[in-house]
Formats: C-alpha cells, structure tokens, sequence
C-alpha cells in the first residue's frame, strides 16, 4: 500500500549509483516545470488582464535564451527517463537491464539536449 | 535502494493515478510531435533566425501549447487564422489537462513520500486540488479568450 510508506529524509540521502540520481532528477525536473509551468501560466494570464509589471518581467525572464536552457534540459531529461520508467513498467522483464538503460537514456539525452543547445547558443550570438 | 512500489492493479485512487501517469506521459509525447509538426506546416520552417537556424524558443513554445498569445512575439503572419481554431483549442485543453493533472499529481506523490502525518497529508491534498481546478480553469479562460 503505497499511501501508507514514509521515505523520510532519509530517501534524500544519495546512495550512489546511475537509477538513484536519474531518480532524484526526475523528481527534481518534475518540480521544477510544475513551478515554472504554474508561474508561466499566472503570469501569463495576469500580464493578459492586468499589464503589470511583474508578470512582465517574469515571462521577459522566460523567454531568455539561459532560462530556455535549462528548461529544455529539464524537459528532455523528464520525457527520456519517463519513456525508460513506462518502457520498464509495462514491460518488467526489462528491469533487468535497468542500470544499462539508465546509461543508454544519458548516450540518447547528452547528444539531443547538445545539438539543441548549441543552436540555441548560435542563434543568440549570432544576434537576433 | 527502494523506489515507490507499484500499486496493486485495481479501481484505488493510487493505482488509477499511477497509471493515467503512464498514459498521460505517452499522450504528451504524441501531443508534443502533433504540435511540433504543426508548428512546422503553419510557418516555423519560415521563421528563420539569421537566415539558418528556426528559433527553438518558439518552436518550443508552439510545440507545447499551440496557442496564437503564445506565439506572438514570433511575428509570423495570420497567426491567429492558423492556430485560432477548433483544432488547436482541442489540442491545447487536452494538453493543459494531461500536464496539469500529470504535474500536479506528480506533486502530490513527492510530497506523500515526505509526509506522513494523515491531517497534513489531507490538507495538502485538498491544496493540490484547489490548485488543479485553478490552472485548469485559468488555463482555459486563456485558451477560450484568445
């Protein structure tokens, strides 16, 4: 029974090893685009209604070539360990080979988030 | 280490959230290549900077949530005949749906796994709940009004 368990601080501790760290990211990730998510949207939706300042600067901030950066990092790093947990889920026999995997989703994420990265990096100083 | 046992399969609230993860997870895959190639049929692929690169920020902003506020600083032409339509409204509530309800579900279990005294978890719960109904309602007040 899942709602009865308590990881505690405890379950923050690191213990080594590729699944715990990709495990501690994907929550971290996770968090991180429900916050920003959330805010984009408040902020969205008050800059729509109200012009303020504030929201204003928050999506200013958003649109920022180093703030895209990291989201997207966030974003590609959710979806290819998300695929790895539904592929290993609906397909237990597979948990075998988990460690493997864990490392095979870093071979996929390093070159997909860096081609992004470095467009993303040549469209901003080559100017607008 | 332990991870988060799967719940047993079965109509529990747990196992129904754990699962609607799965398939939400999937959906926003396919929801996210409808948009990308949308994107790309209705004007990225002429929405060029420097002449050579198509400006991933927006792409990424049109790939997400395909809706006209939230390309216009792109500058593309008839966005709101492009994108202003039954189509695009369908796509955009249903993806505000799986994420906020993938998202903020995925909230609630981090924050279970920390928490474990049955008044606060309650609370938590109901704020994560009030939560979802205001960014779903929000989020289509915006989709409606644009």
């Amino acid at each position: 029974m899942a709602l009865k368990r308590n990881v505690g601080l405890k379950g923050l501790k690191y213990r080594g090893g590729g699944p715990m760290l990709a495990w501690a990211l994907h929550r971290i990730s996770g968090l991180a685009m429900v916050l920003f998510v959330g805010m984009h949207i408040v902020a969205s939706f008050v800059m729509q209604q109200f012009g303020s300042d504030w929201a204003t600067n928050l999506n200013i901030v958003y649109e920022s070539t180093y703030f895209q950066l990291i989201i997207i990092f966030l974003v590609y790093f959710h979806a290819i360990n998300g695929m790895r947990i539904i592929i290993l889920d609906f397909w237990p026999k597979l948990l075998e080979y988990q460690r493997e995997v864990t490392w095979l989703q870093w071979m996929l994420l390093i070159p997909m988030y860096g081609l992004t990265a470095m467009v993303m990096m040549l469209i901003k100083l080559g100017g607008e | 280490m332990s991870s988060r046992p799967a719940p047993q399969i079965g109509f529990s609230f747990e196992y129904m959230m754990w699962i609607f993860t799965r398939l939400s997870g999937l959906a926003m895959f396919l929801l996210s290549f409808i948009g990308f190639a949308g994107a790309f049929w209705l004007g990225a692929r002429m929405y060029l900077t420097n002449n050579s690169f198509v400006d991933i920020g927006a792409l990424a902003r049109w790939t997400f949530f395909p809706n006209p506020n939230h390309v216009v600083n792109t500058n593309i032409p008839d966005v709101a005949v492009g994108w202003a339509n039954a189509w695009w409204q369908i796509m955009q509530i249903t993806i505000l749906f799986l994420g906020a309800t993938h998202g903020l579900n995925g909230l609630r279990v981090v924050i279970e796994d920390y928490i474990d005294r049955s008044w606060l978890r309650t609370l938590l719960r109901g704020l994560i709940f009030l939560l979802w109904i205001f960014v779903m309602l929000f989020g289509i007040y915006v989709i409606q009004a644009s």
